[in-house]
């Protein structure tokens, strides 16, 4: 599948992140329970579902990865992980500006998709001290392969552990009493998740894209100056090759 | 198969001749009873608390076991000479997490009981809690030997090994926690939402050995 260059995507992602928030604040009707700060919800659900995606796609990398040994799969589940990882900690603040405002408390252990994703998260941030406590750059690259597969297996899992464990049930905004949300929200959310997504693709591309022109920068460095350059770069971030950005 | 049987029967034997994991691990254990003794300020335990503080109990001396079932294959070279014979990885993976169940059973068998013993004056529930430990050790065997086999190729193996499972373990604390509440329970067990608890598990432990005979033998490779 031939992906657009990453010059479209940049000038795609803002474009449609900036038609989004048009829509949530001129379009979107208020929220009849909770009024404005309901609006928080196009921000906060689509970083969610993209953080979450990147996680599986992380996986499908690894297994590709482990199948190929070819690097460049290796550091597409890194860079995928680590942009899921930052979404990740903007889904947890705007989660918590969210429960402060409707129930009044910053954290409540009884919201089976926050708690779920706090545990998730928690696992992925581990992914970083894996990559660094392993010298060996392939063994590095095999064992988070590895670790990004079973992490990806987990992540369905504990979301239905999570979830049976409420016996209270708080109202949602997707499936309410009245029978969901009205069609101008669903356009809105719609139009805000299509935008976080490629905003996702877009950084996991430019990552990908620094990281091999860095790669190559300190390849002719080297031819240049000489191997006592070699010691030098990232110990954690997998070495990319150039083809990598290819697609993302 | 005869792969498996030769490691667990090595396993099991280097346990039984130098004592290093379960009377270290059942040590910890009732020490840890007699901790939440005085941190909880209660003599005697019931319900969520009993199957909080049980469960946490045994998830924490797991760890201890974890972090050592690859030791003597790392110190002393196995990993080379399983490579050599050559042992499928299915078969070491499949051999450590039944000697992983075997220790954790060793252990349950003196750390429940001392449990019982200290906290509860109704021991009804003890015998359906059988099945849901059961389970539990499984999961933790499973996922422990995931991760101990990529903890103990890393500098910092007793650090990564309990970083990256206690979130994995989650579920687990979740569901044998939700089983065990009711079973717990001041005025005799009931079994209110057991099945859901148990299938929970069960689905666990089987995505998790699934997981594990497909990855485990890129762990082995060097």
């Amino acid at each position: 599948m031939p992906m657009p260059s990453l010059r479209a995507l940049a000038i795609a992602a803002p474009l449609a992140i900036g038609a989004a928030f048009a829509l949530v604040f001129f379009y979107a009707p208020l929220d009849a329970d909770q009024g404005f700060i309901q609006k928080i919800f196009y921000l906060h659900v689509p970083l969610a579902i993209c953080a979450l995606v990147g996680f599986v796609v992380a996986a499908v990398h690894a297994i590709r990865h482990l199948r190929t040994e070819d690097p460049v799969h290796d550091a597409r589940a890194y860079v995928s992980i680590h942009m899921s990882v930052i979404f990740g900690v903007a889904v947890l603040i705007t989660g918590a500006i969210w429960a402060k405002a409707s129930w009044g408390k910053w954290w409540v252990w009884d919201e089976p998709t926050l708690v779920s994703f706090l545990i998730v998260f928690l696992l992925y941030c581990t992914y970083y001290p894996l990559r660094y406590a392993i010298e060996d750059r392939e063994r590095q690259a095999r064992y988070a392969s590895v670790f990004a597969i079973t992490a990806g297996a987990f992540v369905p899992l504990n979301f239905i552990a999570v979830r049976l464990a409420e016996t209270l049930l708080h109202p949602r905004v997707f499936a309410t009493a009245e029978g969901g949300m009205p069609p101008k929200m669903w356009l809105t959310f719609l139009v805000s998740l299509a935008g976080m997504a490629l905003l996702w693709v877009t950084l996991v591309r430019f990552e990908l894209a620094a990281k091999s022109a860095s790669a190559k920068l300190s390849r002719l460095r080297r031819a240049i100056e000489g191997e006592e350059f070699a010691a030098r770069g990232s110990r954690v971030a997998p070495n990319v090759p150039s083809q990598a950005t290819g697609s993302a | 198969m005869s792969a498996f049987r030769a490691i667990l029967a090595k396993d099991l034997r280097v346990e039984l001749r130098t004592l290093e994991s379960v009377p270290s691990m059942a040590l910890f254990a009732v020490t840890t009873f007699v901790l939440f003794r005085f941190g909880l300020d209660r003599e005697m335990l019931e319900g969520s608390l009993a199957a909080g503080v049980l469960l946490a109990t045994v998830l924490f001396a797991a760890i201890l076991a974890i972090n050592r079932i690859f030791l003597a294959e790392r110190e002393q070279g196995g990993f080379d000479t399983i490579r050599l014979a050559p042992v499928d990885g299915t078969a070491l993976f499949a051999a450590k997490v039944a000697a992983l169940c075997v220790y954790l059973a060793a252990l349950e068998l003196v750390a429940v009981p001392a449990f019982a013993f200290l906290f509860m004056d109704d021991w009804t529930g003890l015998t359906p809690l059988l099945p849901v430990l059961l389970l539990a050790d499984l999961g933790l065997a499973v996922t422990g030997t995931l991760v101990s086999a990529i903890a103990v190729n890393s500098r910092a193996r007793d650090l990564l090994g309990p970083l990256i499972l206690l979130p994995l373990l989650v579920p687990v604390m979740i569901a044998a926690a939700g089983a065990a509440e009711p079973l717990l329970a001041e005025g005799g067990p009931s079994y209110a939402d057991f099945g859901q608890w148990v299938a929970v598990l069960a689905l666990y432990d089987v995505v998790f050995l699934l997981v594990g005979y497909a990855v485990y033998d890129f762990l082995l490779e060097d």
